[in-house]
């Protein structure tokens, strides 16, 4: 029997990376996601930065919250339409301000979590924002992500 | 919930029952670890952790002027050690690129820009710049703590910690493996607009929860002033009031503020010292005035230890 994965119904998987910080990665996903909404593709955002999860606040939900449902989490519904799912590790935060200071094991086992248990119905587009680095964010989601078709990665820099 | 790493708790609370970390932080540090770790730095006088929780706003730019800027003084000896393993920029920063690390009976040695500038970096380890450092936690942390206990620093004035972004692996280390002797404080980076500062937040409380001193917050890309015309634009417009009234509503101190100055960039690029390549910008005159400004936080305080000593 196939199990209904939460990332059975997602068409397409992209990647934004960079290795380097402050360059857009997180303005340029979410820039990304408005456009392809307004081209009529339903889309997805996932926002792995743990410790400085931008998104949020782009599509001004900074303040929402997430619910469970039988398949896992339910993603925040932003954007003019309310039409494209969001889930980031700033909902999860009891105060804005709560730095996530976490060692390499804890972000892995959340990253798992993101990556298998929001209940993302169907998608054409999942983006998933990253922070700079090539660390444990990094591999946690290319592994998490390794059974499902990956589009690509885009990366992104200044011109420094 | 987590009782936090730094804890006297870590590892060992209700809620840190199969946390994959719960071995580690029940652990704690290692005594013997931190007595030699405590002998290798017992002759660094003063030590400055440059953060910001946010990425690209200027921490290794200011590092290494923060470095220069002490440097100039010739009897001064200054250390600048970069813990940012993935993305090492201070090699670059200050000409050093293709500079490899030698060892010697006493341990690495740093690579010295000037006789009084030593400098440490994972860059220095690289076989090519452009080799991806893809390591998870517990191997960074391996190797900062090899910075600290390997690398023969010698006599120091000034230790500078340029570091990555974010509070994770590479934070949560050097604050641990530096109680062993004593860090003065924490510079903190940011930029004017507001998706920086909400990172710079986290980055405080970060620093609240594990006792760093905050020397104080340095705004970066604070306005540009064009060449030509001479008037100010604002590139990052403050939205939220910026750092300035960041740091009045967390009652931390504002060093100052650094405009844009595309001749940073170009310095950066070039490896040499801003400070010695534009003595006239505006940009450079306020560096300056930050710089002074810890100088004198650093100088107070060791007199102040003394004091208490």
């Amino acid at each position: 029997l196939a199990e209904r994965t939460n990332l059975a119904g997602v068409r397409h998987i992209l990647l934004v990376l960079s290795g380097k910080g402050g360059v857009g990665k997180s303005t340029i996903s979410t820039e990304l996601a408005l456009a392809l909404q307004n081209a009529g593709k339903r889309v997805g955002i996932l926002d792995v930065d743990l410790c400085g999860p931008s998104i949020p606040r782009m599509l001004r939900v900074q303040d929402s919250a997430v619910h469970q449902c039988d398949s896992g989490w339910v993603p925040v519904f932003v954007g003019q339409d309310k039409a494209i799912a969001l889930m980031s590790i700033g909902f999860l935060l009891e105060r804005p301000d709560d730095a996530v200071v976490w060692r390499g094991p804890k972000k892995n086992a959340l990253i798992k979590q993101f990556v298998t248990d929001v209940a993302w119905g169907d998608l054409d587009f999942l983006i998933v924002d990253t922070p700079p680095g090539t660390s444990d964010e990094h591999i946690s989601t290319v592994e998490a992500l390794r059974p499902y078709q990956l589009l690509g990665a885009v990366l992104v820099t200044t011109p420094q | 919930e987590c009782p936090g790493t730094g804890s006297a708790q870590a590892g060992r609370a209700a809620a840190c029952q199969g946390c994959p970390n719960q071995g580690m932080c029940a652990a704690g540090p290692d005594p013997a670890e931190a007595a030699e770790l405590r002998t290798r730095l017992r002759a660094v006088r003063h030590t400055v952790l440059v953060l910001s929780g946010k990425g690209g706003v200027g921490k290794s730019t200011f590092s290494a002027l923060l470095a220069h800027g002490l440097a100039a003084d010739e009897t001064k000896q200054v250390a600048l050690l970069d813990i940012d393993i993935c993305g090492p920029s201070i090699p670059k920063m200050m000409g050093l690129e293709g500079e490899q690390v030698h060892q010697s009976g006493s341990g690495w040695s740093p690579v010295y820009v000037e006789e009084n500038l030593g400098v440490m970096s994972v860059g220095f380890l690289l076989s090519s710049p452009d080799d991806a450092v893809i390591w998870r936690g517990p191997k960074k942390n391996g190797l900062i703590k090899q910075f600290l206990r390997d690398v023969d620093w010698g006599e120091v004035d000034y230790l500078i910690v340029d570091t990555p972004p974010g509070t994770s692996d590479e934070h949560l280390s050097i604050v641990q493996y530096l109680s062993a002797t004593h860090i003065d404080g924490a510079v903190i980076v940011t930029t004017p607009q507001e998706v920086s500062l909400q990172d710079v937040r986290k980055e405080i409380n970060f620093c609240r929860k594990v006792k760093l001193p905050i020397i104080g917050v340095v705004e970066n890309m604070s306005g540009f002033v064009c060449p030509k015309c001479k008037n100010e634009s604002q590139i990052f417009p403050p939205t939220t009031g910026g750092a300035e009234k960041m740091c009045k509503n967390l009652n931390v101190s504002l060093l100052g503020k650094v405009p844009l100055d595309p001749q940073i960039g170009k310095s950066c690029d070039r490896g040499q010292s801003f400070l010695a390549e534009a003595p006239e910008s505006p940009a450079t005159l306020s560096y300056r005035n930050i710089i002074q400004r810890i100088q004198e936080y650093c100088e107070q305080h060791h007199f102040q230890e003394e004091k208490i000593m």
